[in-house]
């Protein structure tokens, strides 16, 4: 007997046969299916940290996966979970897409023990980025704290690539002590580049530690760029972010022309769970870009 | 819109034809509480006789069959170092009978958050092109709000919508399934007098509501008072146990958890509803929450309902149907807090 009411099936709509794509937002898609992901390689930052080159498997996938700097994907260990990670890698590099993550939960201690060559999967790209062709042709402030250079790896290694689009280039970086200190064997590739500038900062020094010492907001002192003239991109935790976004103001930036980077607990990535919901905001649709002056805006937002 | 009048023998027609082959869901009664007042659930049944049209209000709300309160997203299978993901929606045609309208405009804001713009959920779509909606007038319950919210008639979201004038149904029809499926009996086209009793009941409806609640001024109130003192007030009743986002229409927010068999064989990626009142809603890796307090996530359930999904959507995201008020073991009602934030500008 046929069923008086038709059934619809949502794998025949067109949208959905197109092939995955999460840069095409408004499409209908297989939202929940991920890009099978290789890693390829492991690489010890320090005792808690590792950066993940992940490979998707498909070349097709692959090749069509584009990203920009300030997004993240979701990384998912089958079995185990899913965790928003923001890419810290280069935009223009379609080989393989780089994560730094640090050993803290279930999904991250998986990724930990993994070994390379395991699989795993990605979704993505998610979320907003900064703004790099608008800041064109102006001065840059690169500064992060702590694990905040994750996600700004991304934008600094944008920066150098297309080092002949803005003026001056600084880059900040303050962390807790010696051993914390995230790509520590990339900073004289930075410092060789011409016209960027890199400091960094501690606040626990060992014996071994030559440089300045102190919070990162120290390292402002030093910087003479036209500050309503300059942008910023700004990662860390919130007091961090907070401090420095409150000193360039007094220096003379306006908060809009300062981009942060937010954290929250996310479950989708898409704007439907609501974990990462900060007062009327989706970090993961609206950020986890946003400049300072949207975040004052935002309640229990820092 | 289309209008027919259906006699209600023939209407009973209608579903026992529909339940020859598919899935009905609708009222029925499932229990008495203290009182000896009936408690009602949207559920499957087998037969017509089974279905209570008359319900005042369901204490859960129809949601878990868009947005059941835990699905299936993928299926893993491992293999020695390896796996696969299958992904399955929906496929099966139901009808959910006898929806009021504060339920039918919830499913037209979850379409909202669901269905539209970004992101279409193949899940929930799935679900809900898949069931026919016949909603129903009825008088206005104790403790619901809707007419505040302007969630008491609905003009859209359904198939067909029956409006009770005792020996027949007035009905609109919203869509062509809608129109077809009714034409499996004998509809009359409407009459003059039809159109009259149908006025003559919706005025009787609309004459029954209480007093307004102001919420036109919720969104630019809820940030002014956001460090209000009626956050303390209520917080420290709140024992945020999420029952208000359990029953609610429009609760939609989630949490993924992944499971693997104990031979490492199979696993699941699982969708569960969840609740902004649950201590770790908010709580990031390495343990900071950015609500950890019970104020702070009741204020912030209140301030998604009628700031956050206004500035998203221009409509609060509540639509008045007074089941969390009902829910809570608390007594924490909308209303109450609502009314309280309203008398403190009044007081000012």
């Amino acid at each position: 007997m046929t069923p008086h009411l038709q059934p619809y099936d949502v794998t025949r709509e067109d949208e959905i046969r197109e092939p995955l794509d999460f840069n095409r937002r408004t499409h209908l898609k297989h939202v929940d299916r991920t890009f099978k992901a290789e890693i390829s390689s492991m690489i010890r930052l320090t005792e808690k940290e590792k950066l993940f080159h992940i490979r998707i498997v498909d070349p097709v996938e692959r090749e069509r996966f584009s990203f920009l700097p300030g997004q993240f994907v979701m990384l998912e260990v089958p079995g185990f979970g899913e965790v928003p990670i923001s890419i810290s890698g280069s935009n223009s590099q379609k080989g393989f897409i780089e994560l730094c993550i640090r050993e803290t939960g279930t999904v991250t201690t998986m990724l930990h023990r993994a070994r390379p060559g395991a699989h795993v999967g990605i979704r993505g790209p998610f979320g907003t980025y900064f703004p790099m062709q608008k800041m064109k042709g102006h001065s840059i402030l690169l500064i992060a704290g702590g694990l905040g250079l994750a996600p700004l790896r991304s934008p600094i290694i944008y920066v150098t690539e297309n080092r002949s689009d803005y003026d001056q280039v600084h880059i900040l970086y303050g962390t807790g002590d010696p051993s914390q200190l995230l790509f520590d064997y990339q900073y004289e590739q930075w410092r060789r580049i011409d016209g960027v500038n890199l400091s960094i900062i501690v606040d626990k020094p060992d014996s071994n530690w030559k440089g300045p010492v102190g919070v990162v907001t120290k390292l402002l002192d030093n910087i003479s760029v036209p500050m309503n003239d300059t942008y910023a991109i700004v990662c860390g935790p919130p007091v961090m972010f907070k401090f420095v976004c409150t000193m360039l103001n007094r220096m003379g930036m306006p908060r809009d022309r300062m981009f942060v980077s937010l954290e929250r607990r996310m479950h989708c990535g898409m704007g439907k769970c609501c974990r990462c919901n900060v007062g009327s905001t989706y970090v993961c649709m609206d950020g986890p870009v946003f400049d300072f002056w949207t975040v004052m805006n935002l309640k229990e937002a820092i | 819109m289309l209008f027919k009048t259906l006699g209600k023998n023939e209407f009973r027609a209608l579903v026992d034809i529909i339940l020859e082959s598919n899935e009905v869901i609708g009222p029925t009664q499932v229990d008495t509480d203290k009182d000896g007042k009936p408690i009602h659930k949207y559920q499957p049944v087998k037969t017509f006789e089974e279905l209570d049209l008359k319900y005042e209000n369901t204490g859960f709300s129809a949601k878990t069959y868009f947005l059941p309160y835990k699905e299936n997203l993928s299926t893993w299978r491992f293999s020695e170092d390896d796996w696969t993901q299958e992904i399955t929606y929906h496929l099966h045609p139901r009808a959910i009978i006898g929806l009021h309208a504060c339920d039918i405009n919830a499913l037209l804001k979850l379409d909202k958050v669901m269905a539209r713009e970004f992101f279409p959920s193949p899940y929930y779509l799935s679900r809900r092109r898949n069931t026919l909606i016949v909603g129903i007038d009825h008088e206005p319950c104790e403790g619901g709000f809707c007419r505040s919210l302007g969630t008491d008639t609905v003009n859209r979201g359904f198939d067909l919508f029956l409006t009770d004038l005792g020996d027949r149904y007035f009905v609109a029809i919203d869509s062509d399934r809608g129109y077809a499926t009714l034409h499996k009996v004998a509809v009359r086209d409407v009459t003059e007098q039809d159109t009259t009793e149908y006025l003559e009941a919706r005025g009787k409806i609309a004459s029954g509501f209480g007093p307004d609640l102001e919420v036109k001024q919720l969104p630019n109130l809820l940030d002014i008072e956001f460090e209000s003192d009626v956050w303390t007030k209520w917080g420290a009743k709140c024992l945020s146990c999420g029952s208000c986002s359990m029953v609610c229409p429009t609760c939609y927010c989630y949490g993924v958890s992944e499971f693997a068999s104990m031979d490492f064989s199979e696993g699941a990626k699982v969708r569960q509803l969840y609740s902004c009142n649950l201590v770790d809603f908010a709580q990031v890796a390495g343990g900071h929450n950015f609500r950890p307090k019970r104020e702070t996530r009741l204020k912030y359930r209140y301030y998604h309902q009628h700031r956050g999904f206004v500035e998203a959507y221009d409509e609060p995201k509540c639509v008045g149907c007074g089941r969390c008020g009902r829910a809570c073991l608390a007594g924490i009602s909308p209303p109450d807090i609502i009314g309280d934030l309203l008398a403190k500008e009044e007081r000012a």
